[in-house]
Formats: structure tokens, sequence, C-alpha cells
């Protein structure tokens, strides 16, 4: 009898530890990163809380709210950060704003998630009052991305232009100098010749990601994209179907090869690249900050250029991601929000900060000739002086990209159809493309 | 005891009035109502009223401030190739996992009975053990040695016997294996345990008079063990096929998102997940939602009638 109880007893405790496991799952997945706040406190401030995915993005927040309150004694506010996951940010953020209860002041969005947050009626402020008056020098298509029926509602980090990262080491063996590199043609030549003479490839191309298809595709010629201008699904346009066709040329051929894990944000490809795996990478401008964090042997020998263009003559570069600082409408405080967003992210100061502290390409044009955005830090401890020279280089060839209520779909079935069919299963670019464009009209 | 209390007291204080009070707080008939109500109540909060608001907004098409009723067009939509692909991997996935959840723990429970067997204890906490481990930590650690490298422990072990290595995320037939490796893992023991609880619970006297008529050990196993194990065995069959339909975190985990190469991890509670939560339609997900539980309610009635549990007892 005793036995038996003992076994009943054991039973319940497991069973008590299993649920306490479930519960568990949950709590990690959303648990706050940082508390934040602290940033110049003091009584009276006006708190205002902020939810984000990316840590980086919450300390930038609080160090522009202590400068704030240096600056504004009157209007003294406490920043309340959260860094959640990245789809638990965006659900949790988009469950709030449907239910009409809980949304924070300030969010940030992603680009390829924001037209979730445009259906309906919108429940962000508008912030044409504090946008329109800069445009004259910034870069418009980073507003144009987060607009509805000519209401601006998010306020970009950076410009994300794609740019190539060469690994000059390879390139040194193979005896390839980076600046011939003109066209789309002279990168497959220099390809098939690192591919022979160090038997490595020259790139690696990601098959459940947007990033290497979405850069060429962008820096075609012409208003169209991954949508055309009025938002219709383009995906079936003889332009992108050569894109595609483009790179499963390069995986046969062995000059490109699926980026380990699938993603150039995967721990496999990050090590595959570290020992110099491949001779370069196009990703946008952004992504700076991965090679420093998880690629620490590439340090001096990489070399930053503009990417090939699909003829000479033709554009260079895109504007690619980005994320949107949001106000919410219901926030109690709506315009003290928009007065401090503008603060951190729309005015001088705040442009110089956003590449001092995180090494993004601000959106402000008129900042990047300024001295301090040549002064030496970590970025270009690694990369080298001269970062900037190239943006202000391809400044008049940055293409924009189209984003509209069908923009997630589109990612989605690039991220899971389109680039892994074409590049890993090696079915025909053009009969994935018109299938999936199919379904998505 | 009730009612003596009751009795005892309105005799000490004597009044008419709280004789009467005394009725209604000390009624037989109210108690039982009054020791459900917090069930009934979080019930009704928690689950009938979501299943009803559930229901309606599946009918609808539902943003923020503005919500209209779109009659059967969510239902309409689910017609597609992704809803399909969704169902297919899930049904695929439930099956297998049925296929190797229910007899393996039931043959293991029968060892672990045995008298004959040894470090009893040892070997019912070793399988138990896994049920205990986060699924996030258990989809984090299960990539990456499934990874596409040779570099990773899966590829490296294949290696040993001169196979090249696989990339085992990418095609349907190995994620679906990593999928039910981890089912394996994890469920294993938690099913054991039922078994085990329904092994105790047969009476040794069956099998010594099967002993005495010189039954084999198979016959025990075919003729005692398996039909006393029947409501077991109905009960675990049960879970499974709702744990399997409902599976989601551990394709969620394996490719780090809710996306994976045309969409081989895709469950049902995925599709649910991409379209309600991720895209924000919640009208469409609620109707994803309700087609999963007329699915698992009418694979489970099925089950249930082919067992003989409606029947009444013999």
């Amino acid at each position: 009898m005793r036995k038996r109880f003992t076994f009943v007893l054991s039973v319940v405790l497991a069973f008590t530890l299993v649920m306490a496991g479930c519960s568990g799952n949950n709590n990690s997945g959303s648990s706050e990163a940082g508390n934040g706040g602290g940033a110049g406190e003091s009584a009276g401030a006006t708190e205002l809380s902020f939810w984000t995915f990316n840590e980086l993005h919450q300390k930038y927040f609080e160090d522009m709210a202590a400068r704030w309150n240096e600056k504004n004694p009157d209007k003294q506010i406490k920043l309340k950060g959260s860094t959640f996951p990245f789809e638990d940010s965006h659900s949790k953020l988009l469950v709030a704003l449907q239910s009409g209860t809980g949304a924070p002041d300030l969010a940030d969005i992603e680009l390829s998630k924001f037209p979730n947050y445009l259906k309906g009626k919108p429940q962000l402020a508008s912030l044409n009052d504090v946008l329109e008056p800069e445009f004259s020098h910034y870069v418009k298509s980073r507003a144009d991305i987060y607009a509805k029926e000519g209401q601006y509602y998010g306020i970009d980090y950076h410009v994300g232009a794609s740019v190539i990262y060469y690994n000059t080491e390879i390139l040194g063996q193979a005896g390839i100098n980076p600046d011939d590199i003109k066209t789309w043609a002279d990168y497959e030549a220099a390809g098939k010749t690192v591919l022979e003479k160090t038997g490595k490839p020259m790139t690696t191309l990601e098959v459940a990601d947007q990033w290497s298809f979405w850069p060429q595709v962008a820096q075609l010629e012409g208003p169209d994209d991954l949508l055309k201008v009025n938002g219709e699904v383009n995906l079936d346009s003889p332009d992108i179907i050569k894109v595609l066709e483009y790179q499963q040329s390069l995986i046969k051929q062995g000059i490109a090869v699926a980026a380990p894990g699938n993603i150039h944000h995967a721990e496999e490809y990050y090590g595959f690249m570290n020992q110099g795996g491949a001779a370069s990478v196009w990703m946008p401008m952004w992504y700076m900050g991965r090679f420093i964090e998880y690629m620490p042997d590439l340090k001096g020998k990489i070399a930053i250029k503009p990417m090939p263009a699909w003829s000479e003559g033709a554009p260079r570069s895109a504007g690619m991601g980005g994320t949107g600082t949001v106000v919410t409408l219901q926030s109690k405080h709506q315009e003290l929000a928009k007065e401090f967003l503008a603060f951190a992210k729309l005015s001088v100061d705040g442009n110089i900060q956003l590449w001092k502290q995180m090494g993004f390409d601000p959106p402000r044009t008129d900042v990047w000739d300024m001295p301090e955005l040549k002064e030496a830090n970590k970025f270009t401890d690694y990369f080298g002086d001269g970062i900037f020279n190239v943006l202000t280089e391809v400044k008049d060839e940055i293409e924009g990209v189209n984003i509209g209520e069908k923009t997630p779909e589109v990612f989605d079935a690039i991220d899971t159809q389109i680039v892994f069919r074409a590049l890993v299963n090696n079915e025909d670019p053009a009969a994935v493309l018109k299938e999936i464009a199919a379904q998505l009209k | 005891m009730v009612r003596s209390g009751s009795r005892a007291e309105s005799s000490l204080t004597g009044g008419k009035q709280v004789t009467k009070r005394n009725n209604i707080l000390y009624s037989q008939k109210l108690a039982p109502y009054i020791f459900v109500l917090p069930f009934i109540i979080s019930f009704c909060l928690f689950f009938a009223y979501p299943v009803y608001s559930t229901v309606i907004m599946s009918f609808q098409e539902v943003f923020p401030g503005q919500v209209t009723f779109v009659g059967l067009d969510n239902y309409k939509e689910l017609w597609n190739p992704t809803f399909f692909k969704a169902v297919k991997n899930s049904t695929i996935y439930t099956v297998l996992t049925l296929l190797v959840l229910i007899p393996v723990p039931l043959v293991l429970a029968v060892f672990l009975n045995s008298k004959k067997m040894k470090a009893k204890n040892f070997f019912r906490s070793v399988t138990f053990i896994p049920a205990l481990i986060s699924i996030v930590v258990l989809g984090i650690i299960f990539r990456l040695m499934f990874g596409g490298q040779e570099t990773a422990l899966m590829n490296q072990f294949i290696g040993l016997f001169g196979l090249e290595k696989i990339a085992w995320l990418n095609s349907a037939s190995t994620s679906m294996l990593v999928l039910l490796v981890i089912a394996t893992f994890r469920w294993i023991g938690v099913n054991l345990l039922y078994f085990l609880a329904g092994l105790q619970n047969i009476p040794h006297s069956l099998y010594e008079s099967a002993e005495i008529d010189g039954a084999s050990t198979w016959v025990k196993f075919t003729r005692i063990t398996m039909p006393l194990l029947k409501p077991i065995s109905i009960y675990v069959l049960t879970i499974s096929i709702y744990g399997g339909y409902s599976m989601f975190v551990e394709s969620y985990m394996l490719y780090a998102g809710n996306k994976s190469p045309n969409d081989i991890g895709l469950t049902i509670v995925g599709y649910l997940y991409r379209t309600g939560l991720e895209k924000g339609e919640l009208g469409f997900g609620s109707a994803v939602g309700i087609t999963l539980l007329l699915l698992t309610l009418a694979i489970t009635f099925i089950q249930l009638k082919f067992f003989g549990m409606f029947k009444r007892e013999e």
C-alpha cells in the first residue's frame, strides 16, 4: 500500500514539474530583457513606455532620454523600455492595438511587419508634422515605406543602403581588385577566378530569408519592386525572374553556395564566414554590426563597396529593411512622445548618435559629410576609414522600395518558397515565381 | 455534520430568522454548486467565452476599429495550398507519433513493471527526465545537433559510417524525422508513466492463475495485460491525437521562427499563429482554430466510437 502511495505521489510531483516546465516556456519567451528607465529621472517626469525587439535600440533610446532631459528641464521624461523577442514584440503590440488597451507610448515595428499595422484604421499617430519639415535633407523613401494615404506613421533608424562586403584576403589570393567589379557580369567572372584559384565560393546566398534576393531586385532601375507602385504583386515580372535565374546560375557553377544554416543570421553561417568560407557577401549597411560581433577574425580583411550594378551606370544600392518607431494612439502623451521621437531620430544630433552608437547610416543626408561621422569608432577599427565615402558615392543611386499591404505575404513566400525552391531544389525560377505570384494575387 | 451543526447553532441563538439564514448557508442542495463555482467561473471566463467569441470572429474580418461580418469568406479562403500543407504535415506527424509513442512505452512499461527488472527507479527517472526539459531549450539543441554542416553532431555521427552530410532540416522527410525524434525523446517517459500506472492496477492473482493454467508470457501479455490496459490506452491515444495536431513549439524552435523552407515544418497551429497573430488577421486565424477544433473532435469521436467507448459496460 505504501509503495503505491509513493508511486502516486511521485506521478503527481512529476506532473507538477511538467506543468511548471510548460509555463516556464511561455515566460522565457516574453520576459523583459531589461526594465530600462533610470535615465535622468526626476520628480514630475512624464513616463513614456517603449517596446522594441533589439536591446541596442532600447539602450539608444535610454541614452537619448538622458540627453533630452538635460536640454528640456521643463519637460522631463522617464523612459521605460522593454525588449522582447522579435516575433513576440510584434504580435504583442498588434494584439494590444487591436484590443484597444495595453499598448506602449512608443514602439519599434520592423519594416516587413509594418503593413500589418496599417490594416483597417491605423492605431498609430500621424507623424507628418515632425517629418515634413525635414524632407529637404532626408532620404524620403525611408519615410514613404511607413506611410498610408499620405500619413507617415514611422521614423526609421537608418537608410539601410545595401552594400557588398569583400574578403580582401581571398580576393588577393585570386588576384582580383574589388574596384574592378562594376556589374553583376563582372562579379560572376571574378567569382569563377576565385573558385578556380582558391577553391572557395565567391558568395553565399540566403535560401530562407530575403536579404540576398531583395537587394538585387530593389536595385533594378524603375519604380517597381517586389510590389508594383500600385501595390500589386510584381513577382512574375521578367526582370525579377532574371534576378532569380542569375542566382541559380551562380549556384549551379559553384560560384555561390546556399548560406550554411540557410540564412545570413545563423550561427552556422557566422562560423563558416569567420573562417574565410566565402569571398564576399552582399547585405545592407546595418549588417556591419554582425561582422564585429560574430566574425571577429575577419577584422581588417573586409572592404565595403557599392554593390555591382545590373548594367554599367545602373543604380548600385537600395534602401533595405528598417525599423520604424511609432507613437501609438493609445498614448496619453502623444505630443511629448512625438517631440522626443523627433529629437532622438530626426534631429542632427540624433542622426550623429545613430551612427556613433549603432553604426547605422542615418537617414538625414546633411549629416553624412559632418566631421563627427569621420571620427574613429569600433566600426572604423574593423572596416577601416572611409565607410561613409561609399555611402556618399552611391547617395543618388539608392533605389526606394515599395511596401504595401501584400508585403508581409510576399516576404513569407520568398522566405519559405521562392529562394529555397529555386536555389536548393533547383526548380525553374520562372515557374516558381509565376506560381507564387498567381497564388498571391 | 452540516445539519447537526446548524441545529446546534440555531438552538443556541433560538431566533427564527437566524435559523432561516442558516438553512440557506448550510443548505445541502446549494453546497455542491458553491464548491464547483470556482471551476464554473474559470471555465466560463477562460474557455466557454473565448470559444464563443472565436466562433463569432471566424465569420468576421477583424481589424482595429473596423470589424465587418464576411459570412463564410474566411472558411472559403482556407481552401489554399498552404493550409493543406499544414494539415498534411500535422496529420503525418500525428500518425507517426502514435505509431511510436503508444507501442514503445507500453512495452517499456511492461519491462519496468517486471519483477526481474533491476534498477527500476533509475530507468523510470531516466525516461521521464526529458519531459521536464523546456521545449525551447530542447528545440535549440536539436537544431544545432541536426545542422547541415559537416561539423554538426549528427553529421559527424553518420560520417562514422561513411555517409555524406545531410541538410537534415531542409527536406520534408528528414525534418519530420527530427520532429519525431524530439517527440519520442520528450514524451516517451510520460506515456510510460500512464501505462505503468495502469499495469500496477492489474491484480496479480490474474497472472498467478494464468500461470497455473500454463499460460506463456506472450499469452499473458495479449490476454491479460492488453485488454486490461484498454482504458489507459484509449486515454493515451486520445491525448496523443490532440497533442499531435496541436504541435507548434517544436517546429517553431527547430526553425528559429515560424518559417521553414518550403513550409515543411508548418503545422495547423503554426498556420493559425502566422495568419492570426503575425499578420493580424484575427478573423481568419479564428477560422483556422475552429477548423482544427472540429478536425480533432471528429477524429477523436470516430476513434472512441471505434473502441466502443460509447457502449454501456457489458
